[in-house]
């Protein structure tokens, strides 16, 4: 049987599959930029237990592993009382822990803002929100950018772990197809190009895009 | 709701630790390929030849944009198909390498990349032999500015590792999904394997990072980052 019709069996299949994975992804990424940017924010405060609070939660994702964190919410978070469904578990998972990366990328990125910076916002009698948000958090955006477009490609490859608890994203589209044709290089094989081109010609042209837009706005203000 | 058991914890402890050992050995033999074969990747670039260094270039790229867990799928399905048999511990141990390597190439060629041209250009200038200007020379000062990158990895391939269970290695994930399914316990094996992770990630971090502090001043490179 030529690839051709391994397509035109399959192809359909590895779609919605592909289309589970790109829901997750995005989700994934929603939860993990607002854990960041919440997280990165809390690590930087001067009241020990917020400083705290964000440390423990940083330490432990990124201490442990994806797959670990991914089935001690699914399986041992129902006896606590809380049950979420597998999509859910899925992306939530995902994005909390990329978000632990994501918080340091956030911290980093605020404390490399120049010194300058502070100091006029300051003079300038603004209050710390407005300095935050009108000041140092634009700029900490441009320079934290390349860093997410990483992140979001690890977190890409992180959704392909929901397929273990039954998912039905791309990777379990390909292992099912695999497990009634024996046919391993055409299934993952295929399932692997949908996820390089996912990462390569989606997330990096991008985060390209995104790059080139925001050192524009900032130029040009 | 809260229900955990002592002794079952203690009970099940035993098989958790030998399984630790297989978790540390696969971490430690998939970062010994990778380092290898990252090193392959990283001069394989610095070669004249520009088809290989393109071929070689797409596939880091390819290797790292893709999910490892699949890539440990294909290559352990894959060879059937052609006859092949691969164990799961081989074909697990050459999915991690490959992965790994591809990032490992990517840090060596960062620093390589790092070192001032003008160390190169004197090397030649003195007439250094290739072997005095890479380890009199370059190396000293490209090690430092790779330990980081390096030593992020050595944590990652470990907590990479729960990946293996899919096709059936005995480490710690796998050895817990057995204990769960034998006793329909879940919190106390998966929990005690998130603590053994978090139990060697985080002092291995934190000694990484004095080890990199001490090699910078070692080779007198000390800064502020």
């Amino acid at each position: 049987m030529g690839y051709i019709d391994f397509l035109s069996n399959h192809g359909s299949r590895l779609v919605d599959g592909a289309i589970i994975t790109a829901e997750q992804t995005v989700m994934a990424i929603l939860v993990a930029l607002f854990l960041a940017i919440t997280m990165g924010l809390m690590r930087l405060s001067s009241n020990l237990l917020i400083r705290g609070v964000a440390t423990i939660y940083i330490e432990i994702f990124r201490g442990t592993s994806l797959l670990v964190q991914l089935f001690w919410i699914f399986f041992v978070l129902p006896l606590f009382g809380i049950t979420l469904d597998k999509f859910t578990a899925g992306f939530l998972t995902v994005g909390m822990n990329l978000g632990a990366y994501g918080a340091e990328v956030v911290r980093g990125a605020i404390i490399s803002v120049p010194r300058g910076q502070y100091e006029a916002a300051i003079a300038l009698n603004m209050s710390a929100y407005t300095r935050m948000r009108r000041i140092i958090f634009p700029q900490a955006i441009a320079i934290m950018l390349p860093a997410w477009g990483n992140l979001f490609i690890e977190l890409l490859k992180g959704t392909a772990l929901v397929a273990l608890i039954a998912v039905t994203d791309l990777m379990f589209q390909a292992k099912q197809i695999n497990s009634t044709t024996f046919l391993s290089v055409e299934s993952f094989g295929t399932a692997l190009i949908i996820y390089y081109v996912m990462a390569r010609f989606i997330i990096t042209p991008t985060m390209r895009w995104l790059e080139a837009v925001m050192s524009r706005h900032l130029v040009r203000n | 709701m809260f229900d955990w058991k002592w002794d079952f914890t203690l009970q099940i402890l035993p098989r958790l630790i030998e399984a630790t050992g297989n978790t540390l050995m696969a971490a430690g033999i998939g970062y010994g390929i990778a380092l290898i074969v990252g090193l392959v990747f990283t001069l394989a670039q610095k070669t004249p030849y520009r088809v290989l260094t393109f071929i070689v270039r797409e596939t880091v790229e390819f290797i790292r944009s893709t999910p490892l867990v699949l890539q440990i799928f294909f290559i352990f399905y894959v060879g059937p198909q052609f006859g092949i048999r691969l164990s799961p511990w081989v074909s697990g141990m050459i999915a991690i390498g490959l992965h790994y390597a591809a990032y490992l190439s990517e840090v060596y060629r960062g620093a390589l990349d790092a070192v001032d041209k003008g160390q190169w250009e004197a090397c030649i200038a003195l007439n250094c032999s290739p072997r005095r200007t890479y380890f009199g020379i370059i190396l000293p000062q490209a090690v430092p500015a790779a330990l980081p990158g390096m030593g992020n990895y050595l944590v990652g391939i470990f907590k990479d590792t729960p990946m293996l269970s899919v096709i059936g290695v005995a480490e710690l994930l796998h050895t817990a999904n057995a204990l769960g399914a034998e006793t329909y316990r879940f919190l106390e094996p998966y929990t005690m394997v998130g603590l053994i992770f978090l139990a060697i990630s985080l002092p291995t971090a934190a000694g990484l990072r004095l080890i990199e502090a001490w090699t910078r001043r070692k080779m007198g490179l000390t800064r502020e980052d």
